[in-house]
């Protein structure tokens, strides 16, 4: 716990220095997300029902999931731009083995497992063959979605089939009126921020983000804590894609082509954790999710074209990325390999 | 007297198959030559069919693909196929190497109307027939064979005013990706038929990009915004059931009608009809338009006088509307395995 105490002795003392002319990016997302909340409710209608409120969290549910998985990574230094494959292919691999015959155990299983040696070879080839993290989940997510699609699939929806029966509960039942989805998305985020901030694993991702050769002069093992990274990610990841799969009970594996990865930069940049590493945590994850929501949400009410849309968000990511290098600026001493 | 007739009919009998034997009618046992087949086995022998859809691996392409095999394979024809992967400017690249690498025939799934218009043309010029499948570019090639997209927006939207009758009238349109002309087609039809019935509202008319999730995401709030909503026209099945599960979430099956459209394999279209996700889907029946393709391929490689080019003539899909009332029957919808299987693959 020693490097997590220096940490947040540093961070103190850095932010009495910047108290008097900064505010964290935290608390000024928070504000856009406030005023925007209240100025929907205010001249949207129909917008602040407690059934709309709920569509709405429901809605970003597996973004905010797979926005946990990025933010463990993005702590910790780096990114995963590999994780929408891992969205895709162990839950699509799930459906077609169940439409094989297989059972459903045993094919979570298995996906699960793939899960974990995809997110092993991500972690070693970052963090023992020292290839930049950007460049290294590029090229194994387009390894594992072309797998996928080559050997795994026979069409890229993945359909629903009979022994899947029941699982769809995980993405459209409901407990107490609040949409399973939203429940999976709360205890992911329990999960995340218990490790993050009540295990000495937590601290050490932070410490590894933060700073990685200090980190290793402190004796962390910080080969061991990258390659632990990048497995959490994927289990999320492939966590997120059971969820995706059985709220629209099919799994449409293009989404690997689509823009998705993009949101989920979004939705962690946006909360205010830093690009460069060692800051943010669940809460900001938890915001970005939220104001990215009320924004979809909003602007479907709105009957807002797609373009309109696709100019909102790119104008948002745009402020929000802007933000964050005023307020974690790049010099010789944060700058790291493998940084974007 | 009786036995007597008997001996000599049946000795006349003889007598006459021998004589026919031995003479004119010898010849028919050996059959007779039809003087067309030879000339066309020999005009589809060894000749190369190019194929270069917008991707591979989704129901319509590998049912095209699977279907084109079974047809012309026997016949001694040969595949070259070319998967862009959603990649428009690798598929303009195939599209130009194969026009110099000179197939027979290209069948050509066109991204959107514009990119491989020009290529097409000189493809023809250089005598190479294009068939263009499902999405027609803005040049006219030899055939088209396709679904009427506007067709499918106006029997969608049809069937959702109907069920409208008497109820709410609002209505949602989930589009599909606005760059798409297949979409933007459909729209028109959807639009042709709003046009005649202005006591419609439409309540929200999105794009979702073909996308399952995003289709839901929609939906959920606008059924949230308008619970009484009536109808939904949805742009293609493989979206669509997202929209549905949004619909069934809701508690809304059967109340709000949900329209869609789709190629009609089993998985994706009949039997989301009879779980009742979707109400109406429109069916471009795959394997019909493989072998409506195959025919006119077979039909232009044997015309030794049609030049690629010369004649130009389209091939809409008739469509199959499948509702509960047909979704059981056997031959409604298609299966991609069994077509993968007669294909020999």
């Amino acid at each position: 716990m020693n490097a997590r105490l220096n940490r947040d002795e540093a961070g103190q003392t850095r932010a009495k220095a910047m108290k008097s002319f900064r505010i964290t990016q935290q608390e000024i997302v928070f504000v856009v997300f406030a005023v925007l909340f209240l100025f929907c409710s205010l001249f949207l209608k129909g917008f602040l029902t407690s059934e709309n409120i709920l569509t709405l969290i429901q809605n970003v549910s597996v973004l905010g999931i797979l926005g946990l998985a990025m933010a463990i990574v993005v702590i910790g230094g780096g990114i995963d731009i590999s994780l929408i494959a891992t969205l895709a292919v162990p839950p699509g691999l799930v459906l077609q083995m169940v439409q094989n015959g297989h059972s459903l155990t045993g094919s979570i299983v298995t996906a699960f497992a793939i899960s974990i040696a995809f997110g092993l070879i991500n972690g070693w080839l970052i963090a023992f063959a020292e290839v930049p993290s950007l460049f290294a989940t590029l090229a194994t997510g387009i390894f594992l979605a072309g797998f996928g699609q080559a050997f795994l699939f026979q069409v890229d929806v993945v359909q629903w089939s009979d022994g899947m029966n029941g699982f769809d509960r995980l993405g459209q039942g409901s407990v107490l009126g609040v949409p399973m989805p939203i429940i999976l998305f709360a205890l992911a985020a329990v999960a995340v921020t218990f490790l993050l901030r009540r295990t000495r694993w937590g601290a050490y991702i932070y410490a590894v983000g933060d700073n990685y050769a200090a980190a290793r002069v402190t004796g962390i093992p910080t080969r061991p804590i990258i390659v632990l990274q990048y497995v959490l990610a994927a289990l999320i990841g492939c966590f997120a894609g059971l969820v995706l799969a059985a709220s629209v009970n099919s799994m449409p594996t293009r989404i690997f082509n689509s823009t998705l990865i993009y949101d989920v930069i979004l939705v962690v940049v946006l909360g205010g954790i830093g690009l460069s590493g060692g800051r943010g945590g669940v809460i900001n994850v938890i915001l970005g999710t939220l104001l990215i929501g009320t924004m979809l949400n909003a602007m479907t009410i709105l009957n807002m074209s797609y373009a309109a849309q696709n100019l909102v968000k790119g104008v948002v990511l745009l402020a929000a990325v802007i933000a964050d290098s005023f307020l974690s600026p790049r010099n010789e001493e944060t700058a790291q390999q493998g940084d974007i | 007297m009786v036995s007597y007739s008997k001996w000599l009919s049946a000795g006349l009998l003889a007598a006459g198959i021998a004589t026919a034997a031995s003479s004119g009618l010898f010849a028919a046992e050996q059959g007779l030559n039809e003087p067309f087949q030879g000339p066309f086995r020999e005009a589809l022998t060894g000749k190369t069919i190019a194929f270069v859809p917008v991707a591979m691996n989704f129901d319509l392409t590998e049912g095209w693909w699977a279907g084109l095999k079974k047809e012309l394979k026997p016949y001694g024809v040969k595949f070259e196929l070319r998967d862009p992967n959603w990649n428009t400017n690798a598929g303009a690249q195939a599209v130009t190497s194969l026009v110099s690498e000179k197939p027979a025939v290209m069948v050509i799934h066109n991204p959107d109307v514009q990119t491989y218009a020009k290529l097409l043309k000189r493809a023809e010029d250089e005598g190479i027939y294009v068939v263009q499948i499902n999405m027609g570019s803005a040049y006219r090639s030899s055939a088209f064979v396709g679904a009427n997209w506007i067709e499918i927006g106006e029997r969608d939207t049809e069937a959702v005013v109907n069920s409208c009758k008497g109820k709410s009238n609002k209505i949602a349109i989930v589009q599909g990706a606005l760059s798409a002309a297949a979409s933007a087609y459909t729209l028109r039809g959807v639009s042709n038929v709003l046009a005649k019935h202005p006591d419609i509202t439409v309540v929200s008319s999105q794009a979702a990009d073909w996308d399952a999730a995003k289709a839901k995401a929609i939906t959920q709030t606008v059924l949230k915004q308008n619970p009484d909503l009536c109808g939904i026209v949805g742009f293609w099945d493989g979206m669509d059931i997202g929209t549905a599960a949004a619909v069934k979430e809701a508690g809304l099956t059967g109340k709000v009608f949900v329209a869609t459209s789709g190629g009609g394999e089993r998985r994706g279209a009949c039997d989301l009809v009879k779980t009742g996700a979707f109400d109406l889907d429109l069916s471009y029946d795959v394997p019909t338009q493989a072998a409506q393709m195959a025919g006119t391929i077979k039909w232009l490689l044997s015309s030794a006088d049609a030049k690629a080019g010369a004649v130009k003539g389209s091939e809409y899909t008739t469509l199959i509307p499948i509702t509960k009332a047909n979704a059981d029957a056997a031959t409604t919808c298609w299966n991609l395995e069994d077509l993968k299987k007669e294909a020999g693959e």
